[in-house]
């Protein structure tokens, strides 16, 4: 795990080469603390911020191939790298290191742009092939692994995160209306958007080809993809029976988890007290050597802890386990530190009380931790696809009483549960049955709701982005055939590309581990896990209204019947109650929420922001929609504080 | 319309505007729009009005009150709140 940066082309003083990469490469420090390395050749600049899990003595970057002419910068981890080098050198490839970076230039020299085909891991990679005098960049295929471009100055720069880029690029310091727009309703900018006017994010399972005339080509190498209803059902799967899927998934589950538990260093793992991050200690406790030492957050609110489920499966499987208390005041002030690192604002704090918690990973001594990552996207977890299910029930009879009845069965674990009341939650969740045929059917509401804090931008900022619409938008980027799939298809999809990959993955995930230098690892988005759930009947993964029905089954036996059962808690923390007490503001809400400075920035309506800052302070928003809105001006403030308003933009 | 509901009319228009819309355009608010339909609220929106009018009128609202008709417009607010206060 590290960060990497570095540029594409001649630099108008190459003797600044090496200045300008070192300036790139600092900026990274958290994510790779354990020394630099760089290569500087003619048209390439490569640099790279080591942490040291695999091969710690002889696996500095950048690594090349046997004639030097083929380097790479990596991120993120190869897991099936042994397997890798066993065939590449049958094939007459020799090693210089026992690092997992060094098959990806063999691998390049065997296979071509191919050889990400090959790859079971979390990457973001730069290749530099100097014979073509060709660099390529590519991400893993779920999008785990940051990595961002730009083109200035006639060259491509490159780096894991934007600051990286910021560093030598500051004109590019200015927000993109976009960007925030699609964050308000998305929950993160979609790639290849980002917060900033000009940085892209390269979309995940893609390669960009910059050849030596400077033409870029974008690739597509990989996808969630789901069969179409009208394949034979023998011709999309390969499981006769429930049981046969059930014998192959744990299979591939300890496969997963194997693959990934491969380092150097001691492995953790997150133990939230949901069924995903306790079946991989499950799966690590009973089928590996590996001691397993566990790691959870608390919170103070009863609402949002989920301790009493972690001490019991911490007694069942007898790990050594340690607790980090969170509280709203901790939260609070984490948040201006969390802003800086996720490099967009965002909607909840939830990740404030990770980056606190990979804080203690890494002062307990450890450098990885596996968790339950991606469980929810791969076997349909989430509560939006048992609503859609319901809904969409409902929308063959829209007149039946019994059909809607079926909601309350859903949201049971808020305090302020938007199916308290039947009636009105039927009427909320009636609105949006006219969308039925639109493959965002499942994510209208959500992305409506969230779009309620657009009506707080500034007219300037409104008029910048038009009648931009979050449902069109997102329509026309996906896959042609999406309509032929299963409708839970379509909804696995829709939330794999954005909250997965443009919320979940870099803001909760990436961003807050790597702000202490700790690697996440998430062993249910290994792809064959991905491309094995992606081809199971969708009544597999939800029967009835049980959520993740089949991996229920390969996980029994292995843990207690109270978290197998257990319907799903989504990970949540407080949110406009983390920065006021008794009434009264930390003191940097004040200051960037206060009109003057609202006005300074120019993003949001002043006196809209007042109105809602005051219901925050006395406690009176108990929603979503103003709760993410709260959190999402606040973060914009801090984002413009951390990286825009210093340009002067 | 009688004074009492005037009176209770512009405390619930006041409430809307400031805690919902975050407005003070008293033109935003349309007292017959259905304030679900328009996005105003969603399902806890309806669950702060709820929470405003008990408060501020010294009524109770029972589960079986909680229907789209009673809250969905200003002007059914007003005559729910009305109604209550007439006959408790």
């Amino acid at each position: 795990m590290c960060g990497i940066a570095g540029f594409c082309g001649e630099l108008p003083v190459p003797a600044q080469a090496r200045v300008i990469l070192e300036r790139m490469i600092h900026t990274l420090h958290h994510r790779g603390p354990d020394g630099y390395g760089f290569h500087v050749g003619s048209g390439i600049g490569l640099a790279h911020a080591r942490l040291s899990i695999i091969d710690l003595v002889s696996g500095e970057q950048p690594i090349h191939n046997e004639r030097q002419n083929v380097w790479t910068v990596f991120n993120g981890e190869i897991f099936n790298y042994v397997e890798l080098r066993a065939n590449l050198e049958q094939q007459g490839h020799r090693f210089y290191t026992r690092s997992d970076t060094e098959v990806i230039v063999h691998l390049y020299e065997q296979y071509g742009d191919a050889f990400v085909e090959h790859l079971n891991g979390q990457f973001a990679i730069a290749l530099w092939d100097d014979e073509r005098r060709r660099l390529l960049l590519t991400r893993d295929r779920a999008g785990i692994r940051p990595l961002f471009y730009t083109r200035a100055t006639g060259n491509l720069w490159f780096g894991s995160e934007i600051k990286s880029l910021l560093a030598v690029l500051p004109q590019y310091a200015t927000l993109d209306p976009l960007g925030l727009v699609q964050t308000f309703s998305y929950w993160g900018p979609v790639d290849p958007n980002t917060l900033f006017k000009g940085i892209h994010s390269l979309p995940p399972g893609h390669i960009l080809a910059i050849s030596d005339d400077g033409s870029e080509t974008l690739t597509r190498y990989w996808d969630w993809n789901f069969p179409s209803l009208s394949e034979p059902a023998s011709a999309s799967r390969a499981y006769a029976s429930v049981e046969d899927a059930t014998v192959e998934l744990r299979a591939l589950l300890i496969d997963a988890v194997r693959l990934q538990l491969r380092a150097d260093v001691p492995v953790g793992a997150y133990l939230s007290g949901g069924l995903d991050s306790s079946g991989i200690v499950a799966l690590i406790r009973s089928f590996t050597e590996t001691p397993v030492r566990t790691f959870s957050v608390a919170f103070d609110d009863a609402e949002f802890d989920e301790s009493e489920h972690q001490a019991a499966m911490v007694r069942y499987l007898g790990t050594d386990h340690t607790t980090l208390h969170c509280s709203r005041r901790d939260i609070g002030e984490a948040f201006p530190q969390l802003i800086r690192h996720t490099e967009t604002p965002i909607l909840r704090t939830a990740a404030a009380p990770l980056m606190l918690l990979s804080r203690r990973v890494r002062e307990e001594g450890y450098k990885v931790v596996l968790t339950g990552e991606g469980a929810d996207e791969v076997f349909g977890g989430y509560d939006i696809f048992k609503e859609a299910k319901i809904r969409r029930f409902w929308a063959q009879q829209p007149t039946s009483t019994f059909r809607p009845k079926l909601l309350g069965r859903l949201y049971g674990y808020l305090d302020h549960s938007p199916v308290a009341s039947e009636a009105l939650a039927q009427a909320f969740f009636k609105r949006g049955l006219e969308h039925i045929d639109r493959p965002i059917f499942a994510h209208a509401p959500r992305w409506i709701t969230s779009q309620r804090a657009v009506a707080f931008l500034s007219d300037e900022l409104r008029a910048s982005v038009g009648n931009w619409d979050p449902l069109t938008w997102y329509e026309k980027r996906l896959p042609a055939d999406i309509m032929s799939w299963s409708p839970l298809s379509r909804d696995q999809y829709v939330e794999a590309k954005t909250l997965l990959a443009a919320y979940l993955l870099p803001a909760q995930g990436d961003r807050v581990a790597m702000a202490n230098s700790v690697e996440g690892r998430f062993p249910y988005l290994d792809h064959r896990l991905i491309e094995f759930a992606a081809r199971l009947p969708p009544s597999w993964k939800i029967r009835g209204l049980t959520e993740k029905y089949l991996l229920r089954r390969a996980l029994a036996g292995l843990l207690p019947d109270e978290i197998l059962k257990r319907t799903k808690q989504p990970y949540r923390a407080p949110d406009s109650q983390s920065f006021f007490f008794d009434g009264e503001p930390l003191d940097y809400v004040a200051d960037l929420m206060g009109g003057a400075r609202i006005r300074a920035a120019g993003y949001f309506n002043a006196a809209m922001v007042g109105r809602l800052f005051d219901k925050c302070r006395h406690n009176r928003a108990i929603g979503f929609a103003d709760n993410q809105a709260f959190v999402g001006i606040l973060s914009t403030m801090l984002l413009d504080e951390s990286f825009l308003r210093r340009s002067g933009a | 319309m009688s004074s009492e509901t005037t009176v209770i009319e512009a405390k619930v228009r006041g409430y809307i505007l400031e805690n919902l819309m975050f407005s003070s355009d008293e033109n935003e608010l349309d007292n017959d729009a259905s304030l679900l339909e328009r996005g105003v609220i969603d399902s806890t929106g309806v669950l702060e009005i709820i929470l405003f009018l008990e408060g501020e009128f010294g009524i109770e609202v029972k589960a079986s009150e909680m229907l789209p008709e009673n809250f969905d417009s200003v002007n059914n607010m007003v005559r729910f709140v009305s109604r209550l206060q007439g006959t408790r």
